[in-house]
């Protein structure tokens, strides 16, 4: 297994485990509650600054 | 054409959710609560998941977390998996500028000192994506999604332009953060039309990091150095102008694999790759 493979092994191991942490902080909450309601930013609309 | 049809389905899955097109609504189940692979608004009428960009903002500008561990991860996973495979091949943004490109007349390459502006999705990462959000934050502790805000055409398109389309009272609301964009949009989609995924070479954050990873995915195309001939056929044919049979990682390969059926002594293969077999290039360094 060369460098490489080694380094995107570990990042996957290390990817999934903050994927737990995450889901245990409760952030897929904020995740959820941005993603349902219309998005003003993305389409366009508030104060410039 | 596999492609293609990998990336309708894609575009088709990801967004499916047909009744918010007809009703001007977006989607509310819990499907939100995962992000998709490639880029895709999560304003948009269809989608049934979360943009991770947009995602990632969200949380980094919370005023409760200042460090998102679910996103990132999921961001890492996907690129540690498939690099920018999933841009080449699962992002709906990536296939709706594709779509412009055939668009018939002169088509150009990003070639000498333009290659340079591939570097600006970089600093959109760290300071759009990732420090105004952390840091430019209103009296509540709450940052704004900057990247969304000011830039990504893919809200303007898929969910500004069905939404406004839908309620005018939308419409109505836009200032000059919508001109912005509009104008960003309209330059991208122009620009699709000329050079083949400017967004995804130029501005996309997504893009950025799923570049780097390819260096280190599992998904990999590699050279067998005993059959690769170095004609060069391979850059001909790609249409990012990538020297891929001396640098199979690069940061812009999007990993579409139109170089592999005209390299003479196909000398080209691609896949999930756990080990790496005699006489097959992989450049030594991370560079």
């Amino acid at each position: 297994m060369g460098k490489r493979r080694i380094i995107g092994a570990v990042v996957i191991v290390l990817a999934a485990a903050m994927i737990i942490l995450g889901v245990f902080r409760e952030e897929v909450v904020d995740v959820f509650n941005k993603a349902i309601r219309i998005c003003l930013e993305c389409i366009g609309i508030g104060w410039l600054l | 054409m596999r492609r293609k049809i990998v990336q309708a389905l894609s575009a088709i899955i990801t967004n499916a959710n047909i009744q918010g097109f007809l009703k001007g609504t977006i989607y509310q189940g819990k499907l939100k609560n995962i992000c998709v692979p490639g880029l895709n608004c999560y304003s948009c009428p269809g989608a049934l998941g979360s943009c991770p960009i947009g995602s990632l903002q969200a949380v980094l500008g919370s005023a409760k977390y200042k460090i998102s561990f679910y996103v990132t991860g999921l961001i890492l996973a996907f690129g540690a998996i498939f690099g920018r495979w999933i841009c080449g091949w699962l992002c709906p943004f990536g296939l709706l500028q594709e779509l412009f490109y055939k668009i018939p007349g002169r088509k150009f390459k990003l070639k000498g000192n333009w290659t340079k502006l591939t570097l600006l999705k970089y600093p959109v990462l760290i300071i759009f994506v990732i420090l105004i959000p952390l840091f430019i934050v209103n009296i509540a502790g709450y940052g704004s999604p900057a990247f969304c805000k000011y830039i990504c055409p893919a809200g303007t398109i898929e969910a500004a332009l069905p939404l406004m389309l839908s309620d005018t009272s939308l419409f109505l609301s836009v200032g000059w953060v919508f001109y912005l964009k509009a104008v960003i949009a309209l330059a991208v989609i122009v620009g699709s039309i000329l050079i083949f995924r400017p967004f995804c070479r130029i501005l996309c954050p997504l893009g950025a990091i799923y570049g780097w990873m390819n260096k280190i995915s599992l998904y990999q195309m590699e050279i067998d150095t005993e059959k690769c001939i170095s004609c060069g056929k391979c850059q001909i044919q790609c249409k990012l102008d990538i020297d891929i049979y001396k640098n199979p990682t690069s940061a812009e390969c999007i990993r579409c694999g139109e170089c592999k059926p005209v390299c003479p002594t196909q000398a080209i293969t691609s896949g999930i790759k756990f080990r790496k077999k005699p006489g097959q290039l992989m450049k030594k360094s991370l560079d």
